[in-house]
């Protein structure tokens, strides 16, 4: 293996080095180390940035911004980010947590990146030092993106506000059938007044269950008052096969995993 | 290639070595430094054969870069006995059966030592939890939760 690793104090150096041919952001290794040990040729060197604000959390009143370099267990231990604790352990073993970024886990393919799943439901937006994009806007483009990411940012839910579930057919570790988080906000009378519902292996990256969001909006979290929304869930999926699952069985069973995680 | 030095502290003793470029830690313990108590199973991240502990973290000893440990204090199994005394941890391995081939031991005992380090007492779903990283072909994992479950009542009884 010819791997060249390449430190650098700033992000901005590290960007500039990125526009050589062959070489690859490396943050925990998870991925990229993994696809060099795999025999991947395009990799030749290595760049990385020890830039602190790649590894701080800062979390406000109302808004959370976690560099690029936070680990799921520094995120799954953060005593005011409680609510993500489901869905950063919800990636891979306790090792591989101690590893993984949050930057990286944007780029997973499916049926990995059950982190961004959580993000996408969240809104969030990614930084780079060209700015911020919206998630969605960052995940369908980002096969061709160069830039470094630096954090990811997104309101606060309200309380109890975000859901998180991940399928797997190995307890408690196994890669996913299928993930989904949730951002429900609920009216006085327990109506749904805004959702956001993203779901992960249900295509080739985090997507969001739109026309299941639409359906639920007025609606109360019952069995009748769901159903709309379940069979509406299918929309827009193409999910993958491999061999933990079938396209076709991922989408036989979403159905009841997202019930089950709204009547929760 | 150009190499690259790196320097660490591996098992209480300080290591330096050249190494090339981008060489990952299980290379540099196993080829370079004589250390083979790390594995080299799927080098995916998904064994856990090559786990070792760094800073007092468990991590993936082949999806790290050797490079990145400069400074480090590592610690592998091979570093556990003292004066020919075997860790509690290996004891209860070896009076519960916890290993056949042995080839996941190391890694499953490295995962131990993180659990019980910050928990000497931990629940089973602890333990199992704590193990969920790596994968044991022989056993069928039974045994080796109950090793870690002697070694933490060994060392608790040890401790009162």
């Amino acid at each position: 293996m010819a791997l060249a690793l390449h430190t650098f104090a700033t992000v901005k150096e590290a960007n500039a080095a990125l526009k050589s041919r062959g070489s690859r952001y490396l943050g925990g290794g998870t991925l990229v180390v993994r696809a060099a040990n795999e025999g991947d040729v395009s990799v030749s060197s290595l760049i990385r940035s020890t830039e602190p604000s790649l590894s701080s959390i800062a979390v406000t009143d109302s808004k959370v911004r976690i560099g690029a370099s936070v680990t799921m267990a520094a995120i799954a231990r953060h005593p005011d980010l409680s609510f993500l604790t489901k869905a950063a352990s919800a990636v891979g073993g306790p090792a591989v947590r101690n590893m993984a970024t949050v930057g990286g886990n944007l780029f997973a393919p499916a049926p990995y990146g059950d982190f961004a799943v959580a993000l996408l439901a969240l809104d969030a937006t990614v930084g780079t030092d060209d700015g911020e994009t919206p998630i969605e806007t960052f995940l369908a483009g980002r096969d061709t993106n160069r830039a470094i990411v630096t954090s990811v940012a997104f309101a606060l839910p309200k309380a109890d506000g975000f859901r998180f579930l991940k399928v797997s057919r190995v307890k408690p570790k196994g890669v996913s059938v299928l993930s989904i988080a949730a951002v429900l906000e609920l009216a006085g009378d327990g109506a749904v007044s805004s959702a956001r519902i993203a779901l992960g292996c249900m295509a080739d990256r985090p997507m969001r269950a739109k026309a299941a969001e639409k359906a639920l909006i007025g609606k109360s979290l019952t069995k009748d008052g769901i159903a709309p929304a379940l069979a509406a869930g299918n929309e827009g999926t193409s999910p993958i096969t491999d061999p933990i699952a079938s396209a076709w069985y991922r989408n036989e069973v979403l159905p009841v995993h997202l019930g089950r995680l709204l009547l929760t | 290639m150009a190499k690259v030095p790196v320097q660490f502290t591996l098992n209480g003793s300080e290591k330096a070595e050249f190494i090339d470029s981008g060489t990952t830690l299980l290379h540099a313990l196993r080829d370079k430094i004589g250390d083979t108590s790390p594995k080299g199973g799927c080098h995916q991240g998904t064994c856990g054969a090559c786990s070792v502990i760094i800073d007092g973290e468990l991590r993936l000893s082949c999806l790290t870069l050797a490079e990145t440990c400069n400074g480090a204090v590592i610690t592998t199994t091979s570093g556990l006995s003292e004066g020919g005394v075997l860790h509690p941890l290996q004891h209860a391995f070896l009076d519960t059966f916890a290993t056949q081939c042995g080839f996941c031991t190391p890694g499953m005992i490295m995962a131990a030592k993180v659990l019980l380090d910050h928990k000497p007492n931990p629940s089973r779903d602890e333990v199992v939890e704590a193990l969920s990283g790596n994968i044991c072909r022989c056993t069928g994992y039974e045994p080796i939760i109950q090793a870690v479950l002697h070694a933490a009542r060994a060392n608790s009884q040890n401790a009162a």
